[in-house]
């Protein structure tokens, strides 16, 4: 479903040229559940945007579902519309009701008529719990409702892939459980997820592989039970004992 | 410390430092003498036209029919040539019977005129309103290319706005009108609403581009992720919210084009200005026809304010 084959991405910064992105290799099958877990500036989230072309990686090749970014006829747009992202910051469109949030690209892209697309967006909104929000603008909401509202969002263009970066670390305590309760519904019903995250719980609990990154490289790749026990790498050994 | 203080105080003090002021002027202006026509000032606002009406030939005056204020005279020409004139009745000049040569005067027609302060006015309102929409259109073409990543697209953005704003306006009314317009064969107001719409515009195109940038990259990406393109994400998430953000620069940027347009005045566009200026010629009532033209910039200017003010607060429901 996704395939990475050597990916860089170089940020040309005014301390110096950042590798953000070295030489990633990774291959995630159709339902598959992949956390990537890592220090803070060990390039998840650019790795995560090189996957939907937000990032223009500088080297290698990404393919999602046999089409290539790498090629000049490729659509990005096209590939987009199948690849979910689900932000730290939500990233809401706070001018548009919830319902308006869910129903504009489905319009827009996948040229839905108005009347399908709310349709839809009912739908998903009572999926994520907050069927009674629709009329509501984004800024009326707590932020775990924010985020569920912009998992359906995503969800709306019926993506083959959702990609989470940090869904639940802008979010107060009391309202991780349930965007992760969402997002472990998704997994259950086999959506193909890669997911950046601190939360070792939901590693723990959904992860069919952990992939563990550091300064921009994939330093281990594993089964949770595997990386959780015993990893390989020093590096991932001295990460988990600060997290867990 | 209580929280909340008495305000009174304060603003008698402001009553009093305005009393203070005008007491000042109306001192100064004392000391020179000025003599103060102000019953000249409202004819120029509206008038009673009199149009006099002249007998095209000679003849006599066949009868007079009263119609409420009018009055119906009906001429008699030498060669039986019946004309009815009708004339104010309190401004009839003639008898039943009288004999008239061509070009006398039988009455006068009274009808209210508007003047010419409030054509001026007029004049400046939409010319204004017609340079705004143009400016409108090219700040906002511009502020998009501004960020643009085209280089050439760019760099004319930054050109155009970098001239505009390193010279004065008057010098552009100059150049659009003495250059261009005898290059191009233009009309003065095409110059003068030309000058001012390239004015405004460079000014409405670094509103727009700082609107733009002020809305936070995530909602772009958002857009992006959800494989709208460039355009979409502009139009539908981008432009939406920015215009909310550059509303009160904007409408500030446009009362101020009101108060700029004044400067077309120089190139003979008969605007408020203008009218004022030629109200003085024939009045010598200098100072009056300036501070009435004042009010006049000043309550269009303030009335717009408010509508942009109550606006504001229409549009704030989403935040
Ligand atoms: N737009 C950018 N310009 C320059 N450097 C960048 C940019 N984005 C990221 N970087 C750099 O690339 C590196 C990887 O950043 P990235 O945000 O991918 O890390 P991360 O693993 O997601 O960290 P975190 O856990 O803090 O989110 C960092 O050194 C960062 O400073
Ligand atoms: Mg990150």
């Amino acid at each position: 479903m996704i395939k990475t084959e050597n990916v860089v991405k170089v940020f040309n910064t005014r301390s110096g040229v950042v590798r953000a992105v070295d030489r990633v290799s990774v291959e995630i099958a159709k339902g598959e559940v992949v956390v990537v877990i890592g220090p803070s500036g060990s390039g998840k989230s650019t790795f995560l945007r090189c996957i939907n072309g937000l990032e223009q990686f500088s080297e290698g090749r990404v393919i999602i579902d046999g089409v290539d970014l790498t090629d000049k006829k490729t659509n990005i747009n096209k590939v987009r519309a199948e690849v979910g992202m689900v932000f730290q910051q939500f990233n809401l469109f706070p001018h548009k009701t919830v319902l308006e949030n869910l129903t504009l690209a489905q319009c827009r892209v996948r040229r839905r008529s108005q009347k399908v697309a709310e349709g839809k967006a009912h739908g998903l909104l009572q999926k994520v719990g907050i069927p009674d929000k629709a009329g509501e603008y984004p800024s009326r909401l707590s932020g775990g409702q924010q985020q569920r509202v912009a998992i359906a969002r995503a969800l709306a263009m019926d993506p083959k892939i959702m990609l989470f970066d940090e869904p639940t670390s802008a979010l107060d305590p009391e309202m991780v459980g349930e965007v992760l309760d969402v997002m472990k519904q998704l997994a259950r019903e086999g959506m193909t997820m890669v997911v950046v995250t601190h939360e070792m719980g939901f590693a723990r609990e959904v992860a069919d592989r952990v992939i563990f990154m550091d300064e921009g490289k994939v330093v281990e790749v594993g089964t949770p039970e595997h990386f959780f026990t015993n990893p390989r790498e020093e590096r991932a050994k001295l990460f988990l004992k600060q997290v867990l | 410390m209580k929280a909340t203080t008495k305000t009174w105080p304060w603003k008698l003090l402001l009553v009093v430092i305005l009393l203070v002021f005008a007491a000042g002027i109306w001192g100064a202006v004392q000391k020179i003498d000025y003599h103060w026509r102000w019953n000249r000032i409202p004819q120029y606002f509206l008038y009673l036209d009199e149009e006099a009406q002249k007998i095209p030939f000679d003849g006599t005056v066949e009868s007079i029919r009263k119609v409420g204020d009018d009055a119906e005279v009906t001429l008699l020409s030498d060669n039986s040539q019946r004309l009815v004139q009708t004339v104010a009745a309190d401004s009839i000049n003639v008898d039943e019977g009288d004999l008239l040569f061509e070009g006398d005067t039988v009455g006068f027609v009274k009808e209210w005129r508007i003047g010419p302060l409030v054509y001026g006015l007029w004049t400046t309102l939409w010319i204004s309103a017609v340079s705004s929409v143009f400016a409108l259109i090219l700040g906002l073409l511009t502020g998009l290319a501004r960020i643009s990543n085209n280089l050439t697209l760019r760099g004319i953005a930054i050109t155009y706005v970098e001239c505009i704003r390193g010279t004065p306006l008057l010098v552009q009314i100059f150049i659009a009108y003495f250059f261009l317009g005898t290059v191009f064969d233009l009309s003065r107001n095409v110059c003068g609403i030309g000058a001012l719409a390239l004015f405004a515009g460079a000014y409405v195109a670094e509103i727009v581009r700082a609107g733009i940038q002020a809305i936070p990259k995530g909602q772009t990406e958002a857009a992006r992720s959800l494989g709208m393109n460039v355009f979409q994400t502009m139009a539908d998430v981008i432009l939406p919210q920015a215009f909310k953000k550059i509303m009160p620069p904007l409408a500030g940027q446009f009362i101020s084009l009101i108060k700029d347009s004044s400067l077309v005045s120089v190139i003979a566009i008969t605007d408020l200005t203008k009218s004022g200026r030629e109200i003085i010629t024939s009045t010598f009532a200098t100072f009056e026809v300036w501070l009435v033209v004042a009010v006049m910039y000043l309550l269009v200017t303030s009335v717009l304010s408010q509508v942009v003010f109550y606006m504001e607060r229409r549009f704030a429901v989403s935040d």
